[in-house]
């Protein structure tokens, strides 16, 4: 390999040995890990900066405190706001409520996502396909307040739930359950995509040879379909858990009474303005985050992505 | 008279000692360490307008005519002046204090749990009165103010004042209730459907129902509570988590509540107990026999303004008498200016606006604790306890609705 390039450069370098353009590119051609350092520069300082940065930033503020009057930052770090998460109960309890949401939602959007996806995939007609996946994602370009609104007046007292459900006051009302159910609604298509792509990638044949060793629907999906998509429902899984976790309108608007931890984030920016509070208070979902993606590449589904 | 004047002592008390300009009798530490307020020279004479300028406002105080074209007070004033105005309505008094603090605007009609911790952030200017030539109709009862002013200095026009109601539908509660009781009984009959007003100031609310309920604990102030008092409203609220449906902080929110009957009683304001009656919603507002919290507003003009001149133009147009009676017809409450009273009969078609209104009277007021910043130093005066601050209020908030 090294022959020929000295064969091709050798004249080049001869002819314009002082051409800064042409030096660079020697280099750059001789070294491939600064090529590749450089071509990646970009794109990493965006990661660092931007990414990393803004989390680096969450995580010094967290140690600062607020004069309580004045509302002025005071920048000497201090545990003093871990020590009130810690050792105050009410924000255990929100924390943990927080994560059931997540994770009632995401149980939620899979049971409904699954056997949809799989009837957009594999059982509609190949023209209907593309229509389909249209009509999964248009509720997506209706703007997320309109939709939470609308929820809102749905389950109002004697609204279209109450109707359906038998009267006023027989609809589950503002409350958790109106919160798990609107969050369900709104990040359905985020677990319905994935899973229909990975669906899409499934070959025909292995069902059919599945029927022909003489399983059933229900054998079939266990053994071949299940395994083969997994990774498609945590991919999705990592939507839902990861926004409903960090969501606080819905909750305000539907939620009745009920705090997540995105209120108490959003209560000391914007009400008590603490934002140091706020963001050990934010530390809280990012830690739990990471447990779950770690969990997830536990269990190898992301090395098939 | 005497409550009144001893909250205004007290506030006053409290404030020479936050000052630390000595001369009183307290020695007591002030909180944040004997502050004064950073020096912020007035404007000192008034200038061409800019173009526009950027208020925040409560619900109902900036009308341009779209809701009603009777109240409309921007329009005439952009043609005047030439100061377009741009509006942010704020839902609490914490939400204008975080909005002062980014610079962006340069008016707020803070209410009194916001002016003081405006002034000591350095957030907002003294207010030269002498530009503002309406300033000399407003009732003497409003001027100077320990919540709108600092030894003497004007830090704002006085707008307007009222207190907060108990609402409820005539439809499903009955009888028609005379007391806070019906929102903090635990046994209440109207489980899941009461509100209570989503901010740390609420305490006082519950505070203020103890006063006259638990005489033994002694609370002479609702914004002057020492560690037992605070925790006798702490549980007080907590109990009353248990029936409530949900908290508003959002006025178009609250009032659908009420209309849909997801809320059948809670704490309201008269700007939303018009807006439900207006949309046919079937309630009742009043003062209850307890009296209640209430806010006097103040339009204050910020240190980092960048319209300054527009700004005290608005806060000129804002207070006169045309524009300052149809906030009090609008929002609900008792005009500032005296001469306001006319006009806002004529608006409301109630000959006797401000005496429905209570706009000069004192004794009505005097039932009326208006919002004030909760400070370590007790606002009641007294010195052998510390009282819990604002920042604790706001963490017992929290852990109140768990």
């Amino acid at each position: 390999m090294s022959a020929p390039v000295s064969t091709v450069d050798k004249p080049a370098g001869a002819d314009a040995a002082g051409g800064p353009v042409r030096q660079v590119a020697a280099v750059l051609h001789r070294r491939a890990g600064v090529r590749l350092g450089l071509l990646l520069s970009a794109p990493m300082a965006w990661l660092v900066v931007a990414y990393l940065g803004s989390l680096a930033v969450l995580l010094f503020s967290s140690l600062w405190t607020v004069n309580s009057f004045t509302g002025e930052v005071i920048r000497q770090p201090s545990l003093a706001n871990f020590r009130i998460i810690f050792t105050e109960p009410v924000y255990r309890t929100v924390a943990v409520r927080s994560v059931g949401v997540a994770l009632a939602v995401t149980v939620i959007d899979m049971l409904i996502a699954l056997p949809m996806a799989f009837s957009m995939a594999k059982v509609a007609a190949p023209r209907f396909r593309a229509w389909l996946v249209i009509a999964i994602l248009t509720p997506l370009w209706a703007s997320y307040l309109v939709k939470a609104y609308s929820w809102r007046v749905m389950l109002a007292n004697g609204g279209p739930v109450d109707w359906l459900l038998g009267g006023p006051g027989h609809g589950p009302g503002y409350g958790l359950s109106a919160t798990v159910l609107v969050l369900s609604y709104l990040w359905l298509p985020y677990m319905i995509l994935p899973i229909y792509a990975g669906l899409e990638r499934l070959p025909n044949s292995l069902l059919e040879a599945s029927a022909d060793l003489g399983a059933r629907a229900g054998r079939t999906f266990r053994s071949v379909v299940l395994p083969m998509i997994v990774p498609s429902v945590i991919a999705g899984s990592i939507f839902t858990f990861s926004l409903s976790l960090g969501d606080y309108i819905t909750v305000q608007i539907v939620g009745g009474k009920t705090q997540l931890i995105g209120n108490l984030v959003y209560a000391n920016i914007g009400a008590a303005n603490n934002l140091p509070f706020a963001a050990a208070l934010a530390t809280i979902p990012v830690v739990i985050m990471i447990g779950y993606l770690v969990a997830v590449r536990r269990t190898g589904a992301l090395d098939q992505l | 008279m005497r409550p009144l004047r001893a909250l205004a002592a007290a506030a006053a008390v409290g404030v020479l000692a936050l000052t630390a300009c000595g001369g009183g009798g307290t020695n007591t530490p002030a909180p944040g360490g004997g502050l004064k307020p950073p020096k912020i020279d007035k404007l000192a004479s008034l200038g061409a307008g800019e173009g526009e300028v950027n208020v925040i406002s409560w619900a109902g105080y900036v009308e341009n005519g779209t809701n009603d074209k009777n109240f409309d007070w921007v329009t005439g004033f952009q043609q005047q002046t030439g100061c377009k105005v741009n509006n942010k309505i704020a839902n609490t008094s914490d939400e204008m204090v975080t909005l002062m603090k980014s610079g962006d605007y340069d008016a707020v009609s803070a209410s009194g749990d916001a002016s003081l911790r405006l002034i000591y952030g350095g957030d907002v200017a003294p207010v030269n009165t002498d530009l503002v030539p309406n300033y000399k109709d407003i009732f003497d009862g409003l001027k100077l103010k320990p919540w709108n002013s600092v030894d003497g200095v004007a830090y704002g026009i006085p707008h307007g004042r009222g207190a907060n109601l108990l609402m409820w539908r005539t439809d499903v509660v009955t009888p028609a209730p005379t007391s806070w009781g019906v929102v903090f009984d635990a046994n209440s009959p109207y489980k899941g459907k009461v509100t209570a007003y989503d901010s740390p100031i609420y305490i006082a609310d519950a505070a203020l129902y103890l006063m006259k309920h638990k005489p033994e604990l002694n609370i002479k102030n609702p914004y002057a509570l020492d560690a037992t008092q605070f925790q006798a409203a702490v549980d007080l609220l907590k109990t009353q988590n248990a029936n409530i449906g949900e908290y508003w902080s959002d006025y178009t929110k609250s009032a659908q509540s009420f209309k849909s009957g997801n809320t059948v009683v809670g704490t309201t304001w008269q700007y939303i107990a018009n807006l439900v009656q207006a949309d046919k919603g079937a309630v009742q507002a009043i003062l209850p026999e307890e009296g209640s919290t209430g806010w006097s507003d103040t339009w204050m003009i910020s240190s980092k303004a960048k319209h300054p001149n527009c700004a005290y133009m608005w806060m000129n147009n804002i207070v006169s008498p045309d524009a300052n009676a149809g906030v009090a017809v609008w929002f609900g409450e008792a005009p500032s200016n005296k001469l306001a009273c006319p006009k806002a009969a004529e608006l409301s078609g109630d000959a006797n606006f401000c005496g429905t209104y209570h706009a000069s009277d004192e004794a009505y007021f005097d039932k009326v604790w208006y919002w004030n910043t909760p400070i370590t130093q007790c606002l009641d005066g007294r010195t052998n306890v510390t009282c819990k601050d604002y920042a604790a209020w706001t963490q017992a908030w929290i852990t109140i609705k768990g």
